[in-house]
């Protein structure tokens, strides 16, 4: 209920105006009364579902990372945490992948949105069509498809030991980080994709036919009249691929990349293998303060940027 | 600005050389002849689906031709990108880029023509004073109304010094008083850079009329007629131009000696003693109609009657056809049904071939 609705809700003119004493209103009186409610008592009901689904398991996941095994609340598993390699090279790895592949796909994302945007050829609609499709495709689908493809026994190690007759194939990074980076970068680039086709098509072509006709050459018309118009749907994207990758799982997990270890990996392991609640938890919040921050961050620099 | 557009650079005309354009195998310009002299002002006039904006666009070297050849000045641009043309463009929604102030938007053809960086900012300043602009230099597009926005977009397209301005009905996005004073505008500046060739696409015949030095007018495709505007509408060679400029009368007769036949009633006109006999179409401009008796007097019934401040337009149905009649601010106005004469002097009226719609 939005607030505009509850305040008409909640300031009916037909209750205020309903006669103070009429015989056999009472019913109508009632209804009004009701409709009178405060706004908050709107609120109530989403904001608990929201709690007992959400908020309260966060809270318990927060509360856990103050506990640790020894009993009582203190800061000690953060210390704990903070202290060990395994937690600082998770992070270090989290960051650069991430990073990483946000990169990768801003700069694939823009040129294929460029070439289905801008360069006609048979089947760029449907082309189009199926980055809607991809963009509802789980991620470990993608990373599965790329293992049969450049997996250790996959069809590209496969053709080339047929072909040389050597024991094994030249592809063996899927297990590597950059492994991990493919299959980032192919998965999350229709995400970066998505807005800036709709950028694109919002975009009025007599700016790039003027542009033309006044001497700009094909890579200046991009650089400077649709890269500064492309800005905020490629700060929307980027944002959303960098929080995206930051807490992914599935990729890292299928890939089955021994070296690769991630936060939400750290997470995994710390919880499931070592049964170590407390150091998980921690490693969670700060994957949610992460996270939480930069879309905090996206949203100054959206504002700012007028997206 | 610097006397010209171009200092120094050959004036440049525009040639059509059998110009077919399609798309799909649909003709969307058929054989297009035509040539805009150096420093001339060429308006390409027509309803929507004509081809004449097909026309421009093929000069920009936005559309290839699939047969023909398009020259600016002696050199063949046919196969051109658009950034070689050295041309001047102006659209309809001005398409001045968002992101950059007025200076910036003025300044990029410029840059993208890599002219010394120490010159561009007096040619920015040169082409937005020619506009009357220079004082918002520094605002951006959105910060402006759609006549500044159009004059910073001619000013974007002059800073250039193009030997060749092509104009996209500029003026169609502006409302009549603002197209009015642009109308001033553009003939300004087309007096003050005599050596810029410019190619006018308009549907507004009051804006060809004004501004162009010939008319080319266009109708499904083709070249209809072309002409000095004075020609066009006194003496229209073809039923499309003179409908379609200044939307005349047009009258089916039967042509005599010194005289044609309208239904049943006997006409004075000049006739050529070659179309003796023949059935012929009657061209007369309504406002060269007059209400009463006159001269080559027509009987007819109103059928409507239309105030238009200074004027007030008559539909007479005679001998079956509707008549229209632009005459001053009457101060009693005929009913509906009412019987009226109608009258034109023989010179004001001009014979046309019958079905003459073209070529």
């Amino acid at each position: 209920m939005s607030r505009r609705g509850s305040a008409v809700l909640a300031a009916d003119p037909a209750a205020g105006s309903a006669p103070r004493s009429a015989p056999g209103d009472t019913g109508r009186r009632r209804d009004a009364d009701r409709r009178q409610l405060p706004a908050f008592v709107w609120v109530l009901p989403p904001v608990l579902v929201l709690a007992a689904v959400f908020l309260y398991p966060l809270a318990l996941v927060v509360q856990q990372s103050f506990s640790p095994d020894s009993g009582g609340t203190s800061l000690q598993p953060y210390t704990d945490v903070f202290a060990s390699g395994a937690f600082r090279e998770a992070l270090g790895t989290t960051v650069w992948l991430a990073v990483g592949a946000t990169v990768g796909c801003l700069v694939l994302g823009f040129v294929l949105a460029l070439v289905i945007a801008f360069v006609p050829f048979p089947g760029g609609k449907a082309v189009a069509k199926f980055i809607d499709v991809f963009l509802s495709f789980p991620s470990f689908l993608i990373t599965l498809a790329l293992l049969f493809v450049y997996g250790t026994v996959g069809m590209a190690n496969g053709v080339w030991t047929d072909v040389t007759g050597a024991h094994s194939g030249p592809f063996q990074f899927l297990t590597t980080p950059w492994g991990v980076l493919l299959a980032e970068i192919t998965y999350f680039t229709p995400f970066v994709m998505r807005p800036l086709l709709a950028a694109f098509s919002q975009l009025d072509t007599a700016q790039l036919e003027v542009a033309s006709s006044l001497g700009a050459r094909p890579a200046r018309i991009v650089r400077r009249v649709i890269l500064p118009e492309a800005l905020p749907a490629l700060a929307a994207g980027g944002s959303l691929v960098l929080v995206m990758c930051l807490n992914e799982f599935g990729i890292v997990l299928f890939t089955g990349a021994k070296g690769v270890t991630t936060l939400p990996m750290l997470v995994y392991s710390k919880a499931i293998l070592e049964s170590d609640y407390p150091a998980a938890c921690v490693v969670a919040v700060v994957n949610i303060a992460i996270s939480v921050g930069l879309y905090g961050l996206y949203r100054v620099v959206s504002r700012r940027v007028g997206a | 600005m610097s006397g010209a557009a171009s200092p120094g650079a050959p004036r440049s005309g525009i040639r059509f050389d059998g110009v077919t354009v399609a798309y799909h195998g649909n003709v969307v310009l058929d054989s297009l002849d035509l040539t805009v002299e150096p420093g001339e002002v060429m308006a390409l006039l027509g309803p929507s689906g004509s081809g004449k904006t097909t026309a421009l666009r093929a000069v920009a070297g936005f559309v290839q031709p699939v047969r023909g050849r398009v020259f600016i000045g002696d050199r063949d641009v046919t196969r051109l990108p658009p950034h070689q043309r050295g041309i001047g463009m102006v659209v309809q929604q001005y398409a001045l880029f968002p992101h950059m102030r007025v200076e910036d938007n003025v300044a990029f053809g410029l840059k993208a023509q890599k002219v010394p960086k120490g010159q561009i900012p007096g040619r920015v300043t040169e082409a937005l004073a020619m506009t009357g602009m220079d004082s918002y230099a520094k605002r951006y597009p959105r910060e402006l109304s759609g006549g500044q926005q159009q004059r910073v977009a001619i000013a974007r397209a002059l800073a250039i010094r193009p030997g060749v301005l092509l104009l996209d009905e500029p003026l169609s996005a502006l409302d009549a008083q603002l197209r009015s004073g642009m109308l001033s505008e553009l003939a300004r500046l087309h007096r003050e850079l005599p050596d810029v060739s410019i190619l006018y696409v308009t549907h507004d015949q009051v804006e060809a009329l004004t501004l162009a030095d010939r008319i080319a007018v266009m109708d499904q495709s083709r070249l209809r007629d072309c002409g000095t505007p004075q020609d066009l509408y006194r003496r229209p060679r073809t039923e499309f131009t003179a409908s379609f400029v200044g939307n005349a009368n047009l009258l089916p007769v039967r042509v005599g000696s010194g005289s044609v036949l309208f239904g049943g009633t006997e006409l004075a006109v000049a006739t050529d003693e070659a179309v003796w006999g023949a059935t012929a179409t009657l061209c007369v401009r309504p406002h060269l109609v007059g209400l009463g008796p006159g001269p080559n007097a027509l009987r007819g019934k109103v059928a409507e009657v239309q105030w238009r401040g200074s004027t007030h337009r008559l539909y007479v149905d005679v001998a079956g056809h509707r008549v229209k009649a632009d005459v001053r601010e009457l101060r009693a106005t005929p009913a509906l049904g009412d019987e009226v004469t109608l009258h034109f002097a023989r010179e004001d009226a001009v014979l046309l071939a019958a079905g003459v719609g073209g070529e």
